[in-house]
């Protein structure tokens, strides 16, 4: 049973730092605004997400682990709300995606 | 090692700050200043301090600073002259600060003066006498309660000095034309106005819990009163001012801020009448022990009254402000287009 949650524990932590980590370089590399949205997006839901539950398995008492549940159904609430305000006052204020933009660019031409 | 990397993001978002031109990448850049210092604060074991700083440095005092660009615009006026002297001023100084540290205990060192000074006789004497498992309650709102009162009186003179410069008296007919305006963004602000009420009950709770929770973990009055404002700020933002102001009355709220005052004075008052020395709680009640419970948690309610209703003040005000610039540009905008 230990090595069971040790193990699913581990996975979960990886598998959230890896999805943090390529949100970070995502932010760095993607074109354009929305793109770098969907990728701290990733991060702050799915990467802080998965980081919490790892973190869960290996928390010693209940306390602790619904305080963890706590701050997980928090981000799960304000990730996603955050990344829709944020690409939704860009669309407000005429930030076109880059695809868009080059299909509009041919179009002219 | 963590501190050394928050230090070292600390000086980057600094000189990132000094060299921007953009004010509004400035305001987020000190935005995140602020949380930096927070978590510093927090693996320096301060959490009561990182409370507070995560609260007002990262969050209000970020919004303050927005709401006055978007009524002065967002660009740096670009200085033509070298300010020579200057420079060699704050070099001086700073070099001459750099070499007091020289002097200093290094930090955590056993026999720096502030380990034997007070600190021991707090630490040891705080269980006994005040009750609490909190020290820095106990320090904050016991030992130093004159201090504490000092402070919260800067806090009511802040929100009185700002009422003075800014307040602005709503006319009824103004708010008329902006209701409507309000109702036609609703359907634009839809998803986030709706998870804000799912989410206020739970900050403005989380806000009382920090209150009366302050003698026994990090918290009191002034983060409570903090985060209460942050929720009603929230609010003000997603409802507009006119809603805002209708559930929370400006003169009720500058009444309260008042009363906060009232009451951490009356308290030392009190002790006063009953014959011990001012902010002296061991007399409020026949046990020692109890008089500074109740003492220390009179104090702290009236610390989150007036730290709460004087955000709420100054935010109101800013916003004020600029709904009243902005409804003169539209006014003058008509007037424009009528003329021609």
């Amino acid at each position: 049973m230990d090595i069971i949650i040790n193990i699913s524990g581990a996975l979960c932590l990886i598998i959230g730092s890896f999805l943090c980590i390529s949100g970070g370089i995502g932010i760095l590399r993607f074109p354009d605004f929305y793109t770098r949205m969907h990728a701290v997006g990733v991060t702050d839901t799915l990467g802080a997400g998965m980081v919490l539950i790892g973190l869960m398995f290996y928390s010693p008492d209940f306390l602790i682990f619904s305080k963890l549940v706590m701050i997980l159904l928090l981000t799960l609430l304000i990730g996603p709300t955050t990344s829709h305000v944020l690409a939704k006052a860009a669309m407000h204020n005429g930030l076109m995606p880059e695809l868009a933009q080059n299909d509009n660019n041919k179009n002219m031409d | 090692m963590i501190d050394i990397v928050l230090l070292t993001l600390l000086m980057v978002v600094a000189f990132a700050i000094i060299k921007m031109k953009d004010l509004f990448s400035v305001i987020m850049l000190l935005g995140i200043y602020g949380l930096l210092s927070a978590s510093f604060f927090v693996a320096m074991d301060a959490v009561d301090v990182a409370f507070t700083e995560a609260a007002v440095g990262a969050g209000i005092s970020t919004l303050l600073i927005l709401l006055v660009i978007t009524m002065t615009g967002r660009s740096e006026n670009t200085t033509r002259h070298k300010p020579l002297l200057a420079l060699l001023v704050v070099v001086f100084t700073g070099a001459l600060l750099i070499y007091g540290t020289l002097d200093m205990p290094y930090f955590g060192s056993a026999d720096a003066p502030i380990n034997n000074h007070v600190a021991p006789r707090y630490i040891n004497g705080s269980m006994e006498e005040i009750g609490i498992p909190n020290i820095v309650t106990s320090v904050l709102a016991s030992y130093r309660a004159f201090d504490t009162f000092g402070e919260v009186v800067v806090i009511f003179t802040a929100g009185i000095g700002v009422l003075a410069l800014l307040s602005v008296v709503p006319r009824p007919e103004d708010s008329k034309k902006i209701t409507p305006v309000n109702d036609s963004m609703h359907e634009q602000y839809l998803v986030i106005r709706v998870v804000t009420k799912i989410l206020l009950p739970f900050i403005l709770l989380f806000a009382l819990y920090v209150q009366f929770h302050g003698d026994f973990g990090p918290g009191g009055g002034f983060q409570a009163g903090v985060i209460f404002s942050a929720a009603i700020i929230l609010y003000t933002m997603l409802f507009g001012l006119n809603t805002a102001r209708k559930v929370m009355n400006q003169s009720v709220v500058q009444l309260i801020a008042a009363m906060g005052v009232l009451l951490y004075a009356c308290v030392g008052v009190v002790s006063l009448l009953n014959g011990g020395n001012f902010f002296d709680y061991n007399v409020l009640s026949n046990d020692p022990v109890a008089g500074q419970h109740l003492g220390v948690l009179l104090i702290e309610w009236g610390v989150g009254c007036t730290v709460a209703s004087v955000m709420i003040i100054i935010f109101f005000s800013f916003a004020g402000r600029r709904e009243m610039q902005q409804h003169n540009k539209y006014v003058d905008n008509k007037d424009q287009e009528s003329s021609l």
